[in-house]
């Protein structure tokens, strides 16, 4: 029996192997950790905010984004609007993809074509446009479906192939769940971006290696970038705090003091571009309610009650753990179209809320549902049950529905619902005009895809679309300004505040740029 | 026999397809993909489109025989998320999952039996009192808090094993194995005892009351009778009566340590099966849920019908047609 006993005891350590501590990153090797894995690598296969900023490492566009958000060329030099809706891009030379293949005005062509076929998920990102020819090798001429102020907006987010790679793959088109058609681009990239995707495990492990040829002169340090995903966030914390990962861009806000408490460990905070608000519903009767016959919603008493009965301060302190930024205005600053005199909220006043509920004709409150989700926004469930007992306090009677994601979600595109907590960023485009037709818009062909709750407004309606066709930004930014000035005034919506966002790197990373978009740019990122 | 061969088989293939119908009934409530698949730009036409393109608009019934249709070619499709074939999806993070389950059974034979063994021999003692204590804890605290419990001590606080992953990954193939580098068998570890912890606990008490009832057998009795140490006696004569059920059990916990994994990968990123199923639900991946729940009773209903095969061959009475064969000689 001894040698049953021995054996088992090898095989419990021929598993184990040596016990050797994980040693620290080699060099400039950078680990980052993120909350998960990107849908693919071909940034056309999913409409991913996230997925597109990680592989916009290895593809670029046409034009990007600065670390302070303003538009810069990138594969383009320059452009002009050669009409209203004609633009001629000016291209870069001597850029040369990964592969080797040199870049010219055939990539941009195949690419937008791409990019705009029906089976496209991304399509909606370049809604306005037409077609697009090449001029010369070096320029391309895009024309959109009418005037369009925004293009160069949404070509930050058009990623550019290699049309000769494509034609190679049999990936000219994207892939198409519907049909069954998967692709050789969902596996492998080519790009000409600052990195190099060496290998990839799916939910494991993808590496990028520094690009030696980028056209750009590169203003970070870094060899190598391990991706790692790491779903679960305490292990991503423990995997921070062990120095298994040298960065994460989510860091949970409930960790952060422990994380700054560690002298490896810096925490990054800030507020996203994402705004907060209650959205109502502004139908003819509410979805669930002990008022039958009418909605008490359409008041603009009852919403003033029902924004003046928030202590934001304290949803701020308990809810957010003092991280979050109180707003009034309904896009954040960052956002073209914002104005600080919007910003002003409503003050917190429990008594003129009771008053304005018994002028409105409830003086004992009615009952609503309030549909809110469990894993969508920062720590929305904490907020939303906050708000709703400061509601029961003015005397309302909030019903709060909690659920995930996927659930709460088909709830909200039916309009079940009476008050939704809701958060727009207004991106890809970062235009106060992407919260205004896509949300604020009464529902049109083109505009109102998230007006859920019937809350739209014909001067608004008006305002949007005089905006969406001007070019003159001079003109174009105050008609967005006034637009938002009458949403305010009617409390369509009620403001809550941008979220707060954190990242934390471990002492490896020297330094790096945390813009409001949450996007990482670790091209733009040292270490020691 | 080839009756009940047979019959055995169609009763696998009838819960098969219960289960693929409720999986799919299920997944119809679970949400709609097409609203976390666009973003925010996207207008309401091209949402019409892509449900129409996905199938979605389709009736249940149809969609229901599709999926069926399409899987008994092995085809689950295409995941709406990551865009690839869901039984390459699945197949690829197969291996990850197994081998996290054969250390994890490994682990629970290797330290359940012995240690059931002691506490049967020994019941009495401190020490098996106080593993009797411990076995009930192991029982009760749920994997995922044992999991952080784990990586808060041994990676961050001791750094001696990596917090998440499976470290470095052999190919060999359509497989892919952390047997054989270091950091592989390192990361096995801490998942690998999550895992198997529930079931160490399980052997364990199996083992202890099996042993106990064999101890007071009088075939026991007789071996002591005849002078054989008591080593002998424990190991050659009682323990081994008592291994029939305890690799009974061990087999058919084998699907449930599969369905189970789904926690400790979640906890350890270990890239399985189970982790590719919860990223699945965020983003209401239908195709992908739909097949994960297939092949997870189907390594149920496989083993199960093999236990059911197996004890028809070794015990003739369990088979029907012996049966109506012994009442048509009566």
């Amino acid at each position: 029996m001894k040698r049953a006993w021995m054996l088992a005891a090898i095989a419990a350590f021929a598993l184990t192997g040596a016990v050797i501590p994980i040693s620290a990153a080699s060099a400039k090797t950078l680990k980052w950790g993120a909350a998960r894995e990107i849908a693919s690598l071909d940034p056309y296969s999913y409409g991913d905010t996230f997925t597109l900023s990680v592989l916009n490492h290895v593809y670029e566009g046409l034009v990007r984004y600065t670390g302070d958000l303003k538009i810069e060329p990138a594969l383009a030099e320059s452009w002009e609007t050669v009409s209203p809706t004609v633009w001629r891009f000016k291209l870069r030379q001597g850029v040369k993809f990964h592969n080797g293949n040199p870049f010219t005005a055939d990539d941009v062509v195949a690419s937008l074509e791409r990019v705009t076929n029906d089976a496209s998920p991304l399509k909606g990102n370049l809604p306005a446009y037409k077609s697009s020819k090449k001029i010369d090798d070096y320029t391309v001429e895009i024309e959109v479906n009418g005037p369009y102020p925004l293009l160069l907006n949404d070509l930050t987010n058009i990623f550019i192939f290699n049309k000769a790679w494509l034609v190679a793959n049999n990936s000219l088109l994207p892939t198409d769940s519907g049909k069954g058609v998967k692709g050789y681009a969902t596996d492998n990239a080519n790009g000409t971006g600052p990195f190099i995707v060496e290998s990839r495990r799916v939910d494991a492990k993808t590496v990028y290696v520094k690009n030696p040829n980028w056209w750009d002169k590169p203003q970070h340090n870094i060899d190598t970038i391990e991706f790692l995903p790491i779903a679960s966030a305490s292990t991503r914390v423990a995997a921070l705090l062990s120095g298994e990962i040298d960065f994460t861009n989510v860091a949970p806000l409930q960790d952060l003091p422990r994380l700054s408490a560690s002298p490896e460990v810096k925490v990054l905070q800030t507020n996203e571009l994402r705004t907060v608000i209650f959205a109502l519903n502004l139908k003819d009767t509410l979805f669930e309610s002990d008022v039958k016959d009418k909605n008490p919603l359409k008041d603009i008493r009852v919403r003033e009650a029902l924004y003046r009965a928030i202590d934001i301060d304290a949803v701020q302190k308990r809810a957010m753990r003092g991280l979050s930024r109180n707003t009034g205005a309904l896009i954040a600053p960052a956002i073209p179209g914002y104005e600080p005199s919007q910003d002003v909220r409503l003050p917190f006043d429990l008594d003129g809320a009771k008053k304005l509920l018994a002028a409105a004709g409830y003086p004992n409150g009615f009952s609503f549902q309030m549909n809110c989700q469990s894993d969508g926004l920062v720590n929305e469930e904490e907020f939303c049950q906050a708000v709703a007992s400061m509601w029961s306090r003015a005397g309302l009677r909030p019903n709060l529905s909690l659920g995930p994601r996927s659930q709460q979600t088909p709830k909200r595109v039916k309009g079940e619902f009476d008050v939704i907590s809701f958060g727009w960023a207004n991106e890809p485009m970062i235009d106060a005009y992407s919260i205004l037709i896509q949300v604020m818009r009464s529902k049109s062909g083109s505009g109102g895809v998230f007006n859920w709750g019937n809350w739209g407004d014909p001067r608004i309606d008006a305002l949007i679309d005089k905006a969406g066709v001007e070019l003159d930004n001079g003109k174009r930014i105050p008609m967005m300004m006034e637009a938002l000035k009458i949403a305010k005034a009617e409390h369509l919506f009620i403001p809550l505040h941008q979220q707060p966002m954190a990242w934390a790197m471990r002492s490896t990373v020297a330094a790096t740029v945390q813009a409001s978009d949450n996007k990482p740019r670790l091209w733009l990122t040292t270490m020691k | 026999m080839p009756a009940f061969l047979f019959k055995r088989l169609l009763n696998a293939a009838g819960v098969m397809l219960a289960v693929a119908f409720l999986a799919f009934l299920i997944f119809r409530f679970v949400g709609d993909p097409v609203e976390l698949m666009l973003n925010e730009q996207a207008s309401q036409a091209q949402r019409d489109e892509l449900r129409i393109r996905l199938g979605l608009d389709k009736g249940f019934v149809l969609q229901f025989a599709t999926f069926v249709g399409n899987a008994l070619h092995g085809d689950f499709g295409i995941s709406y998320r990551n865009q690839q074939e869901v039984f390459t999806l699945i197949s690829e993070r197969f291996p990850a999952t197994f081998e996290l389950v054969l250390v994890a059974t490994f682990l629970s034979l290797a330290v359940g039996i012995p240690l059931g063994v002691y506490t049967a021999i020994k019941r009495d003692s401190w020490l098996a009192k106080v593993l009797q204590f411990v076995s009930v804890l192991g029982v009760s605290l749920p994997s995922f808090a044992l999991g952080i419990l784990f990586i808060l001590l041994f990676s961050v606080t001791l750094q001696w094993l990596p917090a998440f992953g499976r470290g470095q990954v052999v190919q060999i193939g359509w497989w892919s194995t952390g047997f054989l580098t270091p950091s592989g068998r390192l990361a096995l570890i801490l998942p690998g005892i999550t895992l198997s912890l529930f079931q160490i606990t399980l052997v364990m008490r199996l083992v202890r009351a099996e042993m106990l009832e064999t101890m007071r057998t009088d075939f026991i009795r007789f071996a002591r009778a005849r002078g054989l140490t008591l080593r002998a006696v424990h190991f050659r004569h009682a323990l081994r009566n008592c291994l029939m059920p305890v690799i009974t059990v061990t087999g058919l916990q084998i699907g449930n340590l599969i369905a189970f994994a789904l926690v400790t990968e979640t906890v350890f990123q270990w890239p399985g099966m189970g982790l590719l199923f919860v990223q699945a639900v965020t983003f209401v991946d239908i195709p992908v849920m739909a097949a994960y729940l297939i092949v997870v009773s189907f390594i149920f209903v496989s083993l199960n019908t093999l236990v059911d095969l197996l004890y028809a061959y070794v015990d003739p009475r369990l088979r029907e047609d012996a049966i109506s064969g012994a009442a048509n000689a009566r």
